[in-house]
């Protein structure tokens, strides 16, 4: 074992029935770098973690660790935590019906006895510390997606560690939150700490990341360091291919512009729902993309959902291409022709021990009815073709899709409204851990599908991505509409004003 | 998009057997099967007798089997449905029973307790019944859906309270039918000397099987047991779902109830159905579903419930007292429900790997 070396791998494989998850894989870390985890959906890069942690088995290859003679065996979580590496898992693993004090404390220190009071009064120091807006004695499930996302980072870096691992922490976080994030992780490194960092967001990798490697279809592509390898070189590595189009989607875009579009499809007003938003105004029209933007927590989700009736509305008067419709729940909406790909994946998305096939036909399937299941052949066939469409990366269709990488988990779900061919189709966050080549892709779809008719609000934390696909942004601050900005006004520093409040406000 | 696709469409072989979840009662009733074997081979015998009315009859403990699991496997439907959507169990499907068959014995008999002639055709006793069970199934399924009461929590009323309910529609009399027709239900139709229960419960597989195939039943309940939250954001209401898991128990408790006032053409309040509940769920966990909710395999679970009166009967053959059964019942069902788990399973099946090298390269 190298000297600087914290950890290394030898010869991982892996494999799951159908998959060949990890073939051969090497992986070094080095003492006090922070090192970026590469690859497509479904490269392997959660699998290399969790057989790292040991929560799953390896089927072959050495684990070596600084300090240890011999190679490691690793079987659990536990194991490796007593190792001294610690992990934050791509899909959040905290218990949303206890405190979070009590999520960050839980099954850790070595006695039995738990010392309650000064529990939360650490909780609250260590919140306090990373500026995470929650209260220890505040149930998790109350917290944004957001906010657990950074308990779960407090929860494992404060524990001492050699090795932290973020398998995507950013996916859910805004600008304010990463910067926070990366603050920490800067601290970390000079103490030693060698940390391994997962993901999408090329930006955030040449910003904090000494070294990558990179993994596709399960093998290692190489190793390299952050100066030697620009962005486009990267990129060709995770993808195995060079990408040309990353730019051009801008120059592609908008075409639906020339398009009559004075009819309004949907038209919300004084919407209100019990998720505590500001009765708001809402239209769109057809073929046109818009977006809500805002800060976390500003708004924008519950502004969707209270269009889909997925919280309680409250009141106010919705149209239909001119029709007052009333939506109290998603059926209705889903009658309507609205669909609504939502913000957290695990939550509200998936259904996890059923199959990609079941999951992509359900929505369709619980708008047919229920004496009309679809035939096996049928939801086969509608699988398939979107399986393709999407690339999605599974074994089969069978496959419950809890086991699919999580990005491709986020296709499965998109599959399925785009498979109910919606008027109207919102997606709120469609992009979350979804690789660079694939955002490209969903981009130039949506608008692919506006340009075809389809009237699509488009919700990111990216500004940027909503740049490129919105012709229309409608601003939140504090749960209500701050603002509106089109045309000319849609550029990253108008945005970011009004977000802040500076003229509209 | 990319021109490039990434899905196998051939078969992917859930590796081994070992995976697939009928293997459980499967496994389970061929080590039960091969004990018996082993220890008595005379627990195979069947012998053709004639009954009380000359009628020819087969008995012998597979006769026991297939007969008392038959009833069993009626309310495994129900349990299943019910587990699979509520994530819990109904525990009142004892006393529910001992309603349901309270109910049939009362429309029978009319006012007098003794009847001469039945007071009315057993169809329409049955159907009463149906309907009873049903409305304490809503009861329990209401509690349950609406009030968001822990489905054992929300039953244990029933549970306390059913069999002084079914004793109360009799006047706490105990009714005897003197029809032989009432008697063919829990025993033999004239000639065919095969148990009725069976028969019964096999038209009660065939139509859940087909209501599975041809209504979206199990995705509706498998979705909702799994993730309410996303179930309803694609348009099911979870709450409906979960009612109507109960709704459908309370018929198979019904018909469960038919068999069991027919074997005696009376009822004793106490005793009916007694700890019935018990091996319900079992024979839900023995078909290698989870009790916390989510998917299920039916099949599994009706199989399940056979391989489970087979564990009692084998239990009585060799003399077990009754009041100790539950004691060994309980150590055979941990050591296969043990089995079961996928952690237990993934282990058999990395056995099974290694015996047959040549397949994991394939894999
Ligand atoms: N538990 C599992 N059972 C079966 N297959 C699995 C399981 N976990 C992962 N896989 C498969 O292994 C492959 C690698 O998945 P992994 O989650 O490691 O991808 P990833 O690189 O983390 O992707 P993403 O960027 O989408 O998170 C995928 O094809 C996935 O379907
Ligand atoms: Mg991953």
């Amino acid at each position: 074992m190298n000297e600087q070396s914290v950890l290394e791998m030898r010869g991982i494989y892996k494999s799951f029935p159908g998959v060949k998850a990890l073939q051969n894989v090497d992986f070094t870390l080095r003492e006090g770098e922070i090192h970026a985890l590469m690859g497509e959906n479904g490269a392997g890069k959660s699998t290399l973690i969790k057989v790292l942690t040991g929560v799953y088995s390896k089927d072959e290859g050495d684990i070596f660790l600084k300090g240890i003679e011999n190679a490691v065996v690793i079987h659990s979580p536990q194991d490796a935590q007593k190792v001294g590496i610690s992990t934050v898992y791509q899909e959040i693993t905290l218990c949303p019906n206890l405190t979070v004090a009590e999520n960050m404390f839980i099954g850790r220190g070595t006695g039995v006895i738990q010392d309650w009071k000064n529990m939360n009064k650490d909780a609250d120091k260590i919140l306090m510390s990373l500026g995470i807006p929650a209260v220890s004695t505040q149930q998790l499930a109350s917290c944004s997606l957001a906010v657990q996302q950074m308990v779960a980072i407090a929860r494992a870096v404060d524990m001492d560690c050699k090795v932290l691992i973020l398998d995507e922490p950013t996916s859910s976080l805004d600008e304010q939150e990463v910067q926070k994030l990366f603050g920490l992780m800067r601290d970390l490194k000079k103490k030693g700490v060698g940390i391994i960092f997962v993901t999408h967001f090329l930006d955030q990798v040449y910003e904090v990341c000494d070294r990558i490697t990179v993994l596709r279809d399960g093998q290692l592509v190489g190793e390299y360091e952050i100066k030697d390898l620009p962005r486009v070189k990267l990129v060709a590595k995770m993808l195995g291919k060079e990408m040309d189009d990353m730019s051009d989607i801008k120059s592609d875009a908008k075409t639906y512009e020339a398009k009559d579009k004075s009819d309004v499809v949907f038209e919300a007003k004084d919407l209100v729902s019990d998720a505590g938003i500001r009765p708001f105004d809402f239209h769109i029209e057809k073929g046109e993309v818009n977006g809500f933007t805002g800060l976390l927590g500003s708004g924008r989700s519950e502004c969707v959902r209270a269009i889909f009736g997925a919280d309680r509305v409250l009141g106010g008067e919705v149209k239909k291409n001119g029709k007052p419709i009333k939506i109290s729940k998603p059926i209705d909406a889903m009658k309507n022709g609205i669909a609504y790909l939502p913000e957290d994946r695990k939550v509200d998305g998936i259904i996890g021990d059923l199959s990609v096939r079941e999951n992509i036909i359900l929505a369709l399937q619980v708008m047919k009815g229920f004496f009309k299941p679809f035939t096996k052949a049928q939801a086969y066939a509608f699988a398939e073709e979107y399986i393709k469409a999407l690339n999605i990366k599974t074994a089969s269709a069978d496959t419950p899709i809890k086991s699919l990488s999580g990005g491709n988990q986020q296709k499965v779900i998109l599959a399925r409204w785009l498979l109910t061919h919606p008027d109207y189709l919102i997606l709120d966050e469609p992009t979350r851990g979804i690789d660079v080549g694939t955002k490209v892709d969903i981009q130039k779809l949506v608008l692919k599908l506006a340009s075809e008719g389809m009237s699509i609000t488009f919700i990111s934390s990216e500004t940027d991505e909503m740049l490129r696909t919105c012709s229309r942004l409608i601003v939140m601050r504090d749960r209500k509409v701050v603002g509106e900005l089109k045309g000319d006004e849609l550029t990253q520093g108008k945005i970011m004003s009004t977000i802040a409040g500076g003229e509209n406000g | 998009m990319s021109s490039e696709t990434k899905i196998q469409t051939r078969k992917v072989k859930g590796g081994s057997i070992f995976r697939n979840q009928i293997f459980i009662p499967v496994a389970a009733l061929l080590l039960l099967a091969l004990f018996n074997l082993i220890a008595d081979p005379s627990f195979y015998k069947i012998t053709l007798g004639y009954n009380s009315t000359g009628d020819p009859v087969l008995s012998g403990y597979l006769m026991t089997i297939l007969d008392y699991g038959s009833e069993l496997a009626i309310l495994a439907i129900g349990m299943t449905l019910v587990t699979a959507a509520s994530g819990g169990q109904d525990i009142s499907v004892g006393a529910a029973i001992a309603i349901a068959g309270s109910v049939i014995l009362r429309v029978l008999c009319g006012h007098d307790s003794r009847p001469e002639t039945l007071q009315a055709p057993i169809i329409v006793a049955f159907l009463v019944a149906c309907v009873v069970a049903m409305l304490f199934g809503a009861f329990n399924g209401a509690l349950v859906a609406y009030f968001k009461i822990q489905p054992m929590v929300a039953t244990l009323i029933l549970f306390t309270a059913g069999r002084s309910i079914a004793a109360w529609i009799n006047n706490n009399e105990l009714p005897i039918i003197s029809d032989p027709s009432f008697a063919i239900y829990g025993g033999f139709i004239p000639g065919i000397p095969i148990p009725t229960p069976f028969f019964i419960a096999m038209i009660c597989v065939v139509i859940t099987m087909l209501a599975l195939k041809f209504t979206n039943l199990g995705l509706y309940t498998q979705a909702v047991g799994i993730n309410e939250s996303s179930s309803k954001l694609n348009g099911l209401n979870p709450a409906f779902i979960k009612f109507l898991s109960f709704v459908l128990l309370g018929l198979c408790v019904a018909v469960a109830g038919l068999i069991k006032v027919s074997r005696l053409s009376s009822i004793n309040y106490s005793v009916i159905a007694k700890d019935i509940e018990m091996d319900a769920i079992l024979a839900v966990a023995l078909g290698g579903n989870s009790l916390g909710g989510g998917k299920f395999n039916m099949l599994a679970s009706i199989l399940g419930a056979y391989v489970i009166q087979f564990l009692t009967t084998t239990l009585y053959k060799f003399n077990v007292q009754s009041d100790a059964l539950p004691a060994y019942k309980a150590v055979v069902v941990i050591a296969l429900v043990v089995m079961s788990t996928p952690k237990a399973r993934e282990f058999m099946s990395k056995i099974g790997k290694k015996l047959k090298p040549a397949e994991r390269s394939v894999a």
